[in-house]
């Protein structure tokens, strides 16, 4: 595979506010080759979510391009799925119902009790079992945020975009949904984008981390995690998970502007 | 189940009794305030009348209310989708509603003397639109962006991400506004009524009591004016209750 999947070339783009344009994103570069999972983390407010937004065709960037699996990115897409820190589950749908609703927009060749069968195999891939026919408020968040995932991969896209899905969540049900996140990917191949504030996040999940810089954003370090075999969460307490956090996390503070970049004297 | 209709009709009989002991304990005659006693004999004597000018006020009041929905729900989406349509439009509709309806009333009755139906239809109709309208649009506009993503990054086209999210996500606000508006446009139905010569339903009826001094018809007038208007709101409650269900919370 040399054509990436997703690719990012050069993009510029700035929002139109009351004080004139603000610049979001300058001269961002991202490449995910198909299956690839891409974690990117950067400071606060830097352009992360834009940047999902690029990709899901949901915005055009000002300069620069997005492409996916060989197609310039004009527009919304049906091969594309997303989840958010918000699990926006429809109230007045149950779980299934939910979970079926991509379905009802993207052209499927399933019949109805495939649909069925597909939604209730992922639900039970989550752990969502027998929770089918409950609404959304019977559900604690971090089911809330399974229901959610499930619905992003329902009509099997070939890119799923996960802005901070995670964000909201406690630590422990934080670290059970990134094993159900493995789960998922081993049964269901898609190419990743996982925006995260939590670097253990990042390298648990990720086959390779972007941090981005600050306002406006561009591409500032990229750290590739060696997938060899399945991961385990012990395995973010051996030294090199600690040695590659601290490259993290300085290049975290690189981008805030709190430490000198490399290179430079501090 | 049974508690449920029990508790609301013995509290009605409460209510009707205190009514009836106060009127005889400060010995008041009829012509000051009637009693729950003088009613049955009101209801019998004029009860075609009820029936016929009942009727007249409860359609009326249903087409004005029917209307404003139609023309409050096409505002509300107008307001909620356009930023622009809402600036321009809202201090417009403010000012609209915050013109005492009282006032309109004589001038709409001399405006279109003698076309009863079209009066009355259309203050109950001015009088109610504004609360769904301003409940539709801002519904509509408070609908978080990524309800909206989910849908439009799947290539969803405005009208589909409308009836399958914005809408239904709208309705209980819908609905809280329809039981403030049934209510509004009954009021304005009954203004029209009262105040236009020779008018029709109750509203008229309730002024040709006060014309021949009829005090018991007067507040006979009253008693089946609230009645409609519980008819009307309970209405308004179940149609919540088949559409807007979800939106109730369970108690725990
Ligand atoms: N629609 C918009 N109009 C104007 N400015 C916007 C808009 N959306 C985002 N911004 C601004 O652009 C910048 C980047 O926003 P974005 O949501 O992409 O950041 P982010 O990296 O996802 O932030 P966070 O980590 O807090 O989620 C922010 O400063 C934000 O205030
Ligand atoms: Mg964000």
């Amino acid at each position: 595979m040399n054509k990436p999947l997703i690719d990012i070339k050069s993009v510029l783009h700035a929002y139109q506010t009351a004080d004139g344009p603000l610049p979001v994103l300058n001269g961002l570069d991202v490449a995910v080759p198909e299956g690839g999972f891409v974690a990117v983390v950067g400071p606060s407010g830097c352009g992360k979510s834009t940047l999902t937004r690029l990709v899901a065709g949901l915005m055009k960037p000002d300069e620069g391009e997005v492409w996916l699996h060989g197609e310039r990115v004009k527009g919304p897409r049906s091969t594309v799925g997303m989840a958010f820190q918000n699990p926006v589950l429809l109230e007045w749908r149950s779980i299934l119902k939910n979970v079926m609703l991509p379905l009802e927009i993207v052209p499927t060749k399933l019949s109805k009790a495939a649909q069925e069968e597909r939604a209730r195999k992922l639900l039970a891939l989550v752990g969502l079992e027998g929770f089918e026919d409950k609404r959304p408020s019977e559900l604690s968040g971090g089911m809330r945020q399974r229901a959610s995932l499930c619905r992003a991969l329902i009509h099997q896209p070939e890119v799923l975009i996960l802005d901070e899905p995670f964000g909201a969540l406690d630590a422990f049900t934080r670290e059970d949904l990134w094993q159900t996140m493995h789960a998922l990917k081993a049964e269901e191949p898609f190419t990743g984008v996982l925006i995260t504030h939590d670097l253990r996040e990042s390298i648990f999940l990720a086959d390779q981390v972007i941090v981005l810089s600050g306002r406006p954003a561009k591409t500032q370090y990229v750290m590739d995690i060696p997938t060899d075999g399945q991961r385990v969460l012990d395995d973010l307490y051996t030294p090199e998970a600690a040695e590659r956090l601290n490259i993290l996390r300085h290049q975290i503070e690189i981008a805030q502007g709190r430490a000198a970049p490399d290179g430079e004297a501090a | 189940m049974l508690k449920k209709i029990a508790v609301p009709i013995v509290a009605t009989l409460i209510f009707l009794g205190l009514w009836e002991l106060l009127v005889w304990a400060n010995g008041w005659p009829n012509y000051i305030m009637a009693s729950p006693s003088d009613l049955p004999a009101a209801y019998s004597k004029f009860w075609n009348l009820f029936l016929i000018m009942g009727w007249q006020t409860l359609w009326r009041t249903v087409v004005g209310l029917l209307i404003a929905i139609a023309v409050g729900v096409a505002i509300g989406m107008i307001m909620g989708f356009s930023r622009t349509m809402r600036d321009a439009l809202y201090p417009l509709l403010v000012g609209f509603n915050a013109i005492p309806k009282a006032t309109v009333v004589p001038i709409v009755a001399l405006l279109f003397v003698g076309a009863h139906d079209f009066n009355t239809i259309l203050i109950a109709f001015m009088i109610s639109f504004f609360p769904i309208a301003v409940s539709v649009s801002i519904g509509l506009s408070t609908l978080e962006p990524e309800y909206r993503d989910i849908l439009r990054s799947l290539g969803a086209s405005q009208a589909t991400i409308f009836w399958k999210i914005a809408l239904p996500k709208t309705l209980p606000e819908f609905f809280g506004a329809l039981k403030v508006a049934v209510t509004l446009a009954f009021i304005g139905t009954n203004l029209m009524e009262i105040v236009s010569p020779h008018g029709r339903g109750l509203g008229a009826l309730f002024d040709s009591g006060k014309t021949n001094s009829d005090y018991p018809l007067m507040f006979a007038v009253l008693i089946a004016l609230a009645f409609l208007g519980i008819v009307l709101y309970y209405v308004v409650v179940a149609l919540e209750k088949v559409f807007a269900g979800w939106a109730e919370r369970q108690p725990s």
